[in-house]
C-alpha cells in the first residue's frame, strides 16, 4: 500500500503493538507528529517535559510490559537530550525504541539549525542504530529495530530520520519476521554445559545463587524461585535482581555489593559456589571478583557472551537464555538439603531497629519499612538514585508480584518520577511509588506536570535533608567533612509546589505523621506526594 | 602481544566507525586497521592488529560480534595465516647514491616506482616484520615521506572464513 514514511513509521509502531509513546516535538519530526494525530485512538502520545524523562517514561513501561517501548524526540537538542535516558536504558539492558527526526538528507553535515549527528553521538550507548536515509528501508528497519530491542540482551535502538525521508512516499507491507544473518542470539544453553552446571551445583556444600537484572530481562522469576526452592540454595541479589525473590523468603538473603547487607556479603564469601544468573558482576556488586574467583567455584549464566569472563573469572560459562536455561536444569536437578548452610546464613541476617532521630525527621529506613508493610503485594517501587536509593534497595521487604525499578548501572539522578509515570502507564493496575531524594526530584520534577495532564495516578515519596546526601556522606568518611557544593538551600517548599501542580501532598517532619501518610500513598486516589524530612547526617547503611 | 584479527562485516556506512568507537571506548590498542571490499559486494572485511593478552583479545573478540553488523570475527592463531602490507616511501636520494638504493630494493624484493633529480619513491609489499627490515636498511638515505596500509591476513590452507556468525 502506498503511503508516506510518516504514516508507515505510524503503522511499523502499530503492528509492534504499542499504545503509548512518549515524546516531544519540534521541527524535524513533525511529518511523523501530523501521522501520529490520524492515529490518536491507537496510539496515545504522552508530552514529557524534557526528553530525558521520555527516555525514563518508555524504560519504565519496557520494563513493567516486558516489551520494547517507544520514546520520540527531534533533531539536534531534542536528540542530544535523549542520550541520558540511552545510556541508562543501555547499563541496565532495558528494550527501548527511540526515534528521532533529523534535518533533511542534503542538509546532513552542513551544520544546519538543530542538526546533531546522534548516531554518531549515541552510537556508545545503543545496541544498534539506523540513520533512514532510504525511505524504502522503514519497514525492515522497524522491524528490526524492535526485534535487536528485545530479543538477545535487551537495549536501546535509535532510528534517525530525515525530515524529508518522512514525507517521502513508499510501498509499505510490513514484514512478518525478520532475518538478521549478523544477529542469531542464543536462546537454549548448551546441553552438555547444562549438565556440568547441575553437577556442580549438586556436589556443592555451600551453594548460593546470586540473581541480577537478566532474570527480570528473560521474565524468569518463576523459574529461579522454582531451582531456588528445589535445590534449598540460599539466594542474594544484585541491585537488579531486587523483588525477583519475595523478601519473606527464608532463602533469601538480601542484595549484594557495597551498598548491600551484611547477611548478603556474607552469603557471598562463605559459599563455596556461586551462581550468577544473568548478574554482570559490576564493580558495586562485588568489589574484589578475582579475589572471590580464586576461592569460589563460578558458574556463570548469561545472554551475553561478553559477560562471561569479563569481570570475574569462571569455572562454567552457559551461554544462554535465562528462562530455557534454567527450564533445562529444572529437568535435570534432584530436591537438596542444605540445612547446616542455610541455617548458618540465618544468624547472619539482621533486623532493623528503628533508631530515634532529631527532632523534626523520620528514621527514612524505617519509613520504608513501614510504607512496604501497607502496600499491596503488586506494587511497583521505583527508586532513584542516591541515600534514597539504597535505603529503598534494603528496607522494601518486596512481596510475590512486587517490583523494584531503579537505575542500577548508570545510576541517572531523577530516573524514578518519569519512570514511575512510564511504568503506570504499562499496567494501571499496580499501585507505583516513585521514592526520591530532594536533589533527584529536582532533577525531573517538571514532570509532575506530565503525570497530571495525562491523569497518571502514581504516588511519590520524597526523602528531603537539603542535601545530596550520598555526596555528602562520600565528604565526610573520604574527605575529612568538608562538605563541598552537596547544600540544597533554595529549594522550594515542595507541598505548595505539588499543589501548585493540583496535587496532593503532605510533609512527614514526626513519627506521629508516618501512619498518616502511608495512609495517604496507600489509599489516596489519584497522584499525591508525600515529603518525608530526614536528619542530614543519616547514614546510607 | 600482537593479535590478527579478521572481521568480516555488512559493507553499511558507518560500520568502521562503530569498531574503531569500539576499540577506543574499551581500552583496547590498533596497531594497524585495513579495510576494503570483499568478492561478496555486501560484505566488507576488516583486519585489525591489535596488541594485548589473552583475556584482552578475548573481550575484543566478544564485543566485537556484539556489533549488529558484525557477521564473522576470527583472531588468527600464530603461524596459521599469511599477512601482507604495503608500503610506499620517498627518499631524498643524490643520483650517484641510485644504484646503491636500487640494489637495496632487489635484495629485499621492493620496487622503484618513480624517480626524480633528488628522490626516489619505492614500494614494497611484504609482512610487518619485512617491512621494518627495509625501513631500517634504507633510513639513512633519509625518509622524506612514508605512508603503509595496515595489514590483511587470511588464513593458510583451504580454510575459508565463510558469512555465518560464530
Amino acid at each position: 500500500m502506498k503511503m508516506t514514511v510518516s504514516k508507515a513509521m505510524v503503522e511499523c509502531l502499530k503492528a509492534e503493538g504499542i499504545s503509548t509513546v512518549y515524546g516531544y516535538p519540534g521541527a524535524a519530526i513533525c511529518p511523523f507528529y501530523d501521522e501520529l494525530k490520524n492515529s490518536e485512538k491507537d496510539i496515545q502520545h504522552v508530552l514529557v517535559r524534557h526528553e530525558a524523562n521520555a527516555g525514563h517514561a518508555a524504560n519504565g513501561f519496557a520494563r513493567i510490559s516486558g516489551r520494547p517501548a517507544v520514546c520520540i524526540a527531534t533533531s539536534g537538542p531534542g536528540a542530544t537530550n535523549l542520550i541520558t535516558a540511552i545510556a541508562t536504558a543501555y547499563a541496565d539492558s532495558i528494550p527501548i525504541v527511540c526515534i528521532t527526526g533529523q534535518v533533511n538528507t542534503d542538509q546532513i553535515g552542513s551544520d544546519v539549525f538543530q542538526e546533531a549527528d546522534i548516531t554518531g553521538a549515541a552510537e556508545p550507548f545503543v545496541k544498534h542504530s539506523y540513520l533512514l536515509k532510504n525511505a524504502d528501508d522503514v519497514a525492515r528497519v522497524f522491524k528490526e529495530a524492535f526485534y535487536i530491542a528485545g530479543t538477545g540482551r535487551p537495549g536501546p535502538v535509535l532510528i534517525d530520520v530525515p525530515m524529508d525521508v518522512q514525507k517521502m512516499t513508499v510501498d509499505f507491507v510490513y514484514p512478518k519476521k525478520c532475518d538478521i544473518r549478523s544477529y542469531k542470539p542464543t536462546g537454549k544453553g548448551n546441553a552438555f554445559q547444562v549438565k556440568k552446571v547441575v553437577k556442580a551445583l549438586t556436589e556443592a556444600e555451600k551453594p548460593l545463587i546470586c540473581v541480577g537484572g537478566g532474570v527480570f530481562a528473560a521474565h524468569a522469576q518463576e523459574e529461579i524461585n522454582k531451582l531456588s526452592k528445589l535445590m534449598q540454595i540460599p539466594v542474594v541479589t544484585t541491585m537488579m535482581g531486587i523483588s525477583a525473590f519475595s523478601d519473606d523468603d527464608p532463602l533469601f538473603c538480601g542484595m549484594i555489593g557495597s551498598f548491600g547487607v551484611k547477611g548478603a556479603n556474607a552469603a557471598v564469601n562463605e559459599c563455596d559456589l556461586l551462581f550468577l544468573v544473568g548478574a554482570r558482576v559490576g564493580d558495586r556488586a562485588v568489589s574484589t571478583p578475582m579475589t572471590l574467583a580464586k576461592t569460589t567455584k563460578i558458574l556463570h549464566i548469561d545472554i551475553d557472551p561478553a559477560e562471561i569472563g569479563k569481570n570475574i573469572g569462571t569455572d562454567i560459562p552457559l551461554v544462554g537464555d535465562a528462562k530455557l536455561v534454567l527450564q533445562q536444569m529444572l529437568e535435570l536437578v534432584k530436591p537438596m538439603k542444605h540445612d547446616a548452610w542455610i541455617d548458618q546464613l540465618k544468624q547472619l541476617r539482621t533486623q532493623y531497629t528503628p533508631v530515634k532521630t532529631q527532632s523534626g525527621t523520620v528514621d527514612p529506613k524505617d519509613f520504608v519499612q513501614r510504607l512496604s508493610a501497607a502496600m499491596p503485594a503488586n506494587s511497583t517501587i521505583v527508586a532513584d538514585v542516591g541515600q534514597n536509593q539504597i535505603w529503598t534497595c534494603n528496607n522494601y521487604k518486596f512481596k510475590k508480584g512486587g517490583r523494584l525499578l531503579t537505575t542500577g548501572g548508570m545510576g541517572t539522578m531523577g530516573y524514578s518520577l518519569p519512570a514511575a509515570v512510564g511504568a503506570k502507564m504499562a499496567d494501571p493496575k499496580r499501585p507505583t511509588v516513585a521514592i526520591c531524594g530532594d536533589g533527584a526530584f529536582q532533577m525531573s520534577m517538571m514532570e509532575l506536570a506530565t503525570a497530571v495532564q495525562h491523569g497518571v495516578d502514581i504516588k511519590i515519596v520524597i526523602m528531603t535533608n537539603q542535601r545530596l546526601g550520598m555526596v555528602r556522606e562520600l565528604q565526610t568518611i573520604g574527605y575529612g567533612d568538608r562538605q563541598t557544593a552537596v547544600f540544597l538551600d533554595g529549594s522550594p517548599d515542595f507541598i505548595k509546589l505539588a499543589k501548585a501542580y493540583g496535587i496532593d501532598a503532605m510533609r512527614v517532619d514526626g513519627k506521629g505523621d508516618v501512619d498518616k501518610a502511608i495512609d495517604m500513598i496507600v489509599t489516596h486516589k489519584g497522584i499525591c506526594l508525600v515529603e518525608v524530612v530526614v536528619d542530614d547526617m543519616f547514614p546510607t547503611r | 602481544m600482537k593479535h590478527t584479527i579478521s572481521v568480516l562485516v555488512e559493507n553499511h556506512s558507518g560500520v568502521l566507525s562503530r569498531i574503531s568507537g569500539l576499540f577506543s571506548r574499551r581500552g583496547f590498542n590498533i596497531e594497524s586497521l585495513a579495510v576494503g571490499p570483499t568478492h561478496d559486494p555486501s560484505i566488507s572485511r576488516i583486519t585489525i592488529v591489535a596488541d594485548g593478552d589473552e583475556h584482552t583479545v578475548e573481550q575484543i573478540e566478544k564485543q566485537l560480534n556484539k556489533l549488529i553488523e558484525v557477521i564473522k570475527v576470527k583472531t588468527f592463531a600464530k603461524d596459521e595465516f599469511l599477512a601482507r602490507e604495503l608500503m610506499i616511501v620517498k627518499l631524498t636520494v643524490a643520483p650517484e647514491k641510485r644504484s646503491e638504493v636500487m640494489t637495496i630494493a632487489e635484495i629485499i624484493n621492493a620496487k622503484v616506482m618513480d624517480v626524480t633529480l633528488s628522490t626516489m619513491t619505492l614500494e614494497i609489499c611484504d609482512t610487518y616484520a619485512q617491512l621494518c627490515r627495509f625501513e631500517e636498511v634504507i633510513a639513512p638515505y633519509g625518509i622524506i615521506e612514508m605512508v603503509r596500509t595496515g595489514t590483511v591476513a587470511i588464513e593458510k590452507g583451504s580454510d575459508t572464513l565463510s558469512p555465518k556468525k560464530n
